[in-house]
């Protein structure tokens, strides 16, 4: 069996080649945007990232947004729902950046989804309270904020997949 | 109840933390990353289709009105699982510095000549094979300042979605024998040689072109799935 490629970092230069997408048209019924900002270790916002989100419900979608100069990231899509096997909605994350050898992964939560989340097997395994608020994404006026620490005392949580 | 997932696979990847490439320092997470069962979010994936690529979108030698400057090669190869079945249909997204090792990009400081003719972006969707070809130039060695005389050996920057969230990645791909891989943290950041291996592309003489490129093959190895699956039997 041939072993698997190894992943590289995505370098500084990525948006000639990746461009951004929103995983569902403007002005689709029901859409929100989550956003937020990427930091380092030191606080500082990161601008050299790119942030991918997909979900399966309520329908398919993906969407990627490269961090503009203040390290701020959106993507315009459904929040989802009820995703089965007695998940809590959410939406899976890979942050690429330079100085990322490798992606890094998380997932959304959402705040107001209070009962699922209680139930959500993978909330329920993260003991720290703290660890585990980095995964709530919180309403806003523009949708739902999702910061990603990559480092630090809020570092978010990050999952092998 | 289990569903069967996407083998680990973390022996092949860079350790975040790598001090000899500098920018992990301040982003690369200190907290150990938890396990997440697979489900079916990470089974899954985007699917991109024939929308997304244009019919020359694959060479990077005919997006201008002039030809680039520099030597046309062909790099061309498979997206494959760890168990060689292919992945027909998933999107490539490549990058590339042009042959003097400049990127088009505001913040490359390089100072090396732009080429008017070369962008460095292409893309395309693998057939039903898996295979996938791109035209293009052979990128340039170019300088950074990781340390004191710091050069990234020529290589060109790859995407691949594969077919679950749980096969994404993002790499590089190099030229057999570069000299300046003894000295790339970014390459030594995979510590077993043997993947290391796999970063580098063959030269390929059966599918060099005569009067017209050299080829280069490289195969993408994703991850492939865990014990049985209803289709497989």
């Amino acid at each position: 069996m041939p072993g698997t490629t190894p992943s590289q970092t995505v370098g500084p230069f990525f948006s000639i080649g990746l461009a951004g997408f929103d995983a569902v048209a403007p002005g689709t019924p029901g859409a929100v945007r989550l956003h937020g900002t990427v930091f380092d270790g030191a606080g500082e916002p990161v601008p050299d990232a790119v942030v991918e989100t997909w979900q399966t419900v309520p329908a398919a979608g993906s969407g990627r947004s490269l961090c503009d100069a203040e390290g701020r990231w959106g993507v315009l899509t459904l929040k989802p729902g009820d995703a089965g096997a007695e998940q809590a909605p959410h939406v899976d994350v890979s942050v690429f950046g330079r100085g990322l050898l490798h992606r890094v992964v998380t997932r959304i939560y959402f705040a107001d989804e209070t009962a699922a989340n209680a139930a959500d097997p993978v909330l329920a395994g993260i003991a720290d309270e703290r660890a585990r608020a980095t995964l709530l994404a919180r309403p806003d006026r523009d949708g739902y904020r999702f910061d990603i620490h990559l480092q630090g005392d809020d570092e978010t949580v990050f999952f092998a997949v | 109840m289990s569903v069967p997932g996407f083998r680990r696979d973390d022996a092949s990847h860079p350790a975040l933390a790598t001090p000899e490439y500098r920018s992990t320092a301040l982003r690369a997470p200190r907290r150990e990353r938890l396990l997440l069962n697979q489900t079916p979010t990470e089974l899954t994936g985007p699917l991109f289709g024939a929308g997304r690529v244009g019919a020359l979108d694959h060479d990077l030698t005919r997006q201008h009105d002039g030809e680039p400057l520099g030597e046309r090669i062909v790099v061309h190869g498979r997206v494959i699982e760890d168990d060689r079945r292919p992945v027909p249909g998933t999107l490539i997204e490549a990058w590339q510095a042009n042959a003097s090792g400049r990127y088009r990009h505001a913040v490359d400081r390089h100072p090396a000549p732009l080429d008017p003719n070369f962008t460095g972006a292409g893309r395309c969707l693998t057939d039903a094979e898996g295979r996938f070809r791109f035209v293009t130039i052979r990128p340039g060695a170019y300088p950074w300042g990781n340390h004191e005389n710091a050069w990234r050996p020529a290589h060109i920057h790859f995407s691949v979605f594969g077919r679950a969230f749980a096969q994404r990645l993002v790499t590089q791909m190099y030229f057999p024998g570069d000299p300046l891989f003894a000295h790339d943290p970014i390459f030594n950041s995979v510590r077993d040689a043997a993947a290391r291996e796999r970063l580098v592309a063959a030269f390929d003489l059966e599918a060099t072109e005569p009067e017209w490129a050299l080829a280069y093959r490289w195969d993408i190895v994703l991850r492939g799935r865990e014990a049985t699956s209803l289709e497989d039997d």
